[in-house]
């Protein structure tokens, strides 16, 4: 069924003088991650079902510098910054879509003062649009009826942009039971991974921060743990594997939940 | 006369006193680099007004909040009637405002009895929850000896004070009652009022000596508190104000720009740097070793900072057992500067006494140990960044040092010569679409 599905580059529609309604940025994460490039599929697919014309940078997208700068490496970070800008104003690039938000905190808040300005937004408030304006209809079919769904709030996302509802809406979409961790939205407990910390190994301490946030996570008796990013993924899913429960409790990124509830799995 | 000319005595002394401290805070806080903080005033006032004034993040916790706010309201209408207090010692009067208010004094002063009452009862509630209930966050290992007692001496002078009022309260009507010479009639008051069989044996003398001791107590107490409090982690209860006032109005998430390297790098890149940029000025260094090189609103939050601990209470990482604590950021950062300070008003060489605040008082295991969740920041009831702070330590540690974590250096690898954090080929980052297409 994906015979049709098109990812064209940047480069490829200006050979042909054209331009996209947005970019979608993939990060390294949804680039190279083995698990987190099912995310970047599963939202490419449902870009191209929804028939919104996009692209991607492909081998010309860089890392944001993101990791580099909270672990304070503020030349590096400006580096890479600079050189993103460059390509990014080459094309004309007006609006970012992006399923990491790390990428989305430093695009979208962090390059205007490096004379970078875009309107980005985070592929869960893109979803969230999508399904506002109908150009998404789940049918409410069995699949999710009844399933229980816990939402683990990315800190770059929800305290650090106040982006909290969005997932949620794209979530009630999908006609699942929500039900909430202990600490959730402005008090969320973080995965571990901020911060740089997905690169290095944690401080000496008495307990892994994604053990903590899994148990909270396996507290609610939820089936399927929903992430919105890369980071969060690979220690919440770490932490479901350490507890022994992956056969029981999935976690799954936003978009994949849709297009699985859009049957473009396969 | 004698007892007026006491009090113009002591008040000056305390006046002095406390001038002198505050002078002292204002030039540790100029410690720091300049920050202008001009956007948005209205924006500025609206947090102000909502976080300090209206106390709007207290109430995410309830309980404390409450408890707190009968305090706060407390501490803001007493002080009317201290005025008149104050008034009187100047004067030589005898409440003052009494002729002039008639039956609304009588109000008034019943009404600033009850609040007291209400002080008494929100500082036992807070002694029990410190040493009764041991709330855990304040029994942190950063509260081990001064900063436990601070907050348990807080709330006992909070209480001796409210019962000096009190006692003089009564002793005044049952010397009012006896028809005494300068004892204006008010009536009787609501709370004091009840109290007078516990002063009705006393004979004159004695009630007149218990009178102004209960007077002199109170206003003295008062005085010597707005000093101690210049000392102690109390110093919130006016810093709140413009720490709110100047909090970030910016995402959280976002990180200082560093203008600095801004034009290094456009100049090695070959763009214009806008301006004539030059060189940085000599002795420049990137990020923070000590508290002169964090800006004077870093050193201000440390000062407003009444440790509380709701920061530490939700860092991922303090709760896991690692040794960061948001809330040590920021005692330490004031540590430092009091250090200074002290050294500095005593002709030392303050900030040249061979220590800095990165690693002889905050080490790099807790500023390594911070995932940047902002957990602390959205926690504080006055907006203070103690990551702020940490990401100053860290940027000072990587580029000065190029001492960052091996694992970090290593990703700087990474990103310099891949392009991604990861060890992997730039060729490679587009793989992914293949499966896609290849179908």
């Amino acid at each position: 069924m994906s015979e049709n599905i098109q990812i064209p580059t940047m480069a490829e529609l200006a050979a042909k003088g054209e331009k996209p309604e947005v970019l979608f940025w993939v990060g390294c994460a949804g680039s190279y991650d083995d698990r987190y490039k099912s995310v970047t599929r599963a939202f490419v697919k449902i870009l191209n079902k929804v028939g919104i014309t996009f692209a991607v940078l492909g081998e010309e997208e860089t890392c944001t510098g993101d990791p580099a700068r909270r672990a304070g490496n503020e030349f590096l970070f400006q580096m890479q910054a600079m050189a993103n800008i460059q390509v990014l104003d080459g094309y004309e690039i007006k609006k970012i879509v992006t399923a990491c938000p790390h990428c989305f905190n430093t695009l979208k808040n962090e390059y205007p003062d490096l004379g970078g300005n875009y309107d980005v937004v985070h592929h869960s408030q893109f979803l969230q649009e999508l399904i506002n304006t109908g150009k998404v209809t789940l049918k409410g079919g069995g699949e999710f009826k009844g399933r229980k769904i816990t939402y683990h709030d990315s800190c770059f996302l929800g305290r650090a942009n106040n982006v909290y509802e969005a997932p949620r809406k794209v979530l009630e979409a999908l006609d699942a039971v929500l039900v909430e961790m202990k600490r959730c939205k402005t008090k969320g407990l973080c995965c571990g991974a901020g911060g740089a910390q997905m690169f290095k190994d944690a401080e000496n301490g008495k307990k892994e921060i994604n053990i903590e946030r899994t148990e909270e996570a396996l507290e609610t008796g939820a089936n399927t743990i929903a992430v919105a990013c890369p980071f969060c993924m690979t220690m919440m899913s770490d932490g479901v594997k350490n507890k022994e429960k992956e056969g029981a409790v999935k976690v799954q990124d936003l978009a994949e939940l849709i297009a699985e509830a859009e049957g473009l799995n396969g | 006369m004698i007892a007026q000319l006491a009090f113009v005595a002591v008040l000056g002394f305390f006046g002095y006193l406390l001038s002198r401290r505050i002078l002292r805070i204002k030039k540790n806080i100029q410690l720091g680099k300049p920050q202008t903080i001009k956007d948005n005033p209205s924006e500025r006032w609206k947090t102000m007004l909502l976080v300090a004034f209206g106390q709007k993040k207290m109430f995410k916790r309830i309980l404390p909040a409450f408890f707190h706010f009968l305090i706060y309201i407390g501490f803001i209408l007493i002080n009317i009637e201290v005025l008149e207090i104050i008034l009187d010692g100047l004067l030589g009067t005898h409440r003052l405002f009494a002729p002039f208010l008639g039956s609304f004094y009588t109000v008034l002063i019943s009404f600033f009895e009850i609040l007291a009452v209400l002080v008494i009862v929100a500082c036992v509630v807070f002694l029990l929850r410190r040493n009764v209930a041991k709330v855990d966050r304040f029994h942190k290992i950063e509260m081990k000896g001064w900063p436990t007692l601070d907050g348990n001496l807080i709330l006992v002078i909070e209480t001796v004070l409210m019962i000096a009022i009190l006692s003089m309260n009564a002793a005044d009507q049952v010397l009012q009652d006896r028809g005494a010479d300068h004892y204006t009639q008010t009536g009787e008051f609501l709370i004091s009022g009840m109290m007078k069989p516990l002063f009705a044996n006393i004979a004159y003398g004695g009630l007149v000596a218990l009178e102004r001791a209960a007077w002199w107590f109170h206003i003295v107490g008062i005085f010597a508190f707005a000093v101690y409090v210049t000392y102690s982690k109390h110093l919130h209860i006016f810093l709140a104000f413009p720490n709110t006032f100047y909090s970030r109005l910016e995402a959280k998430g976002k990180m200082n720009n560093m203008q600095e390297i801004t034009n290094e790098v456009k100049i090695m890149l070959g763009m214009s740097t806008g301006e004539d940029a030059g060189a940085p000025p000599e002795g420049m260094k990137f990020g923070a070793k000590d508290i002169n090189d964090l800006s004077w609103k870093n050193l201000m939050e440390a000062y407003s900072c009444t440790e509380c601990g709701r920061c530490t209470s939700e860092c991922p990482a303090n709760l896991t057992g690692k040794k960061l604590s948001p809330r040590k950021i920021m005692m330490d950062t004031r540590d430092r500067l009091e250090d200074v300070g002290l050294d500095l008003q005593k002709g030392g060489k303050g900030l040249e006494d061979g220590k800095s605040l990165l690693d002889d008082y905050i080490s790099r295991e807790e500023i390594n140990a911070c995932t940047n969740c902002n957990a602390c920041v959205e926690a504080c009831p006055v907006n203070i960044s103690p990551l702020e702070i940490i990401l100053q330590l860290r940027r000072y540690v990587a580029m000065e040092e190029s001492a960052a974590p091996q694992s970090w250096n290593m990703m700087f690898q990474n990103v310099e010569t891949n392009f991604a954090p990861w060890k992997f080929a730039p060729s490679d980052r587009f793989k992914w679409a293949d499966e896609l297409k290849e179908k």
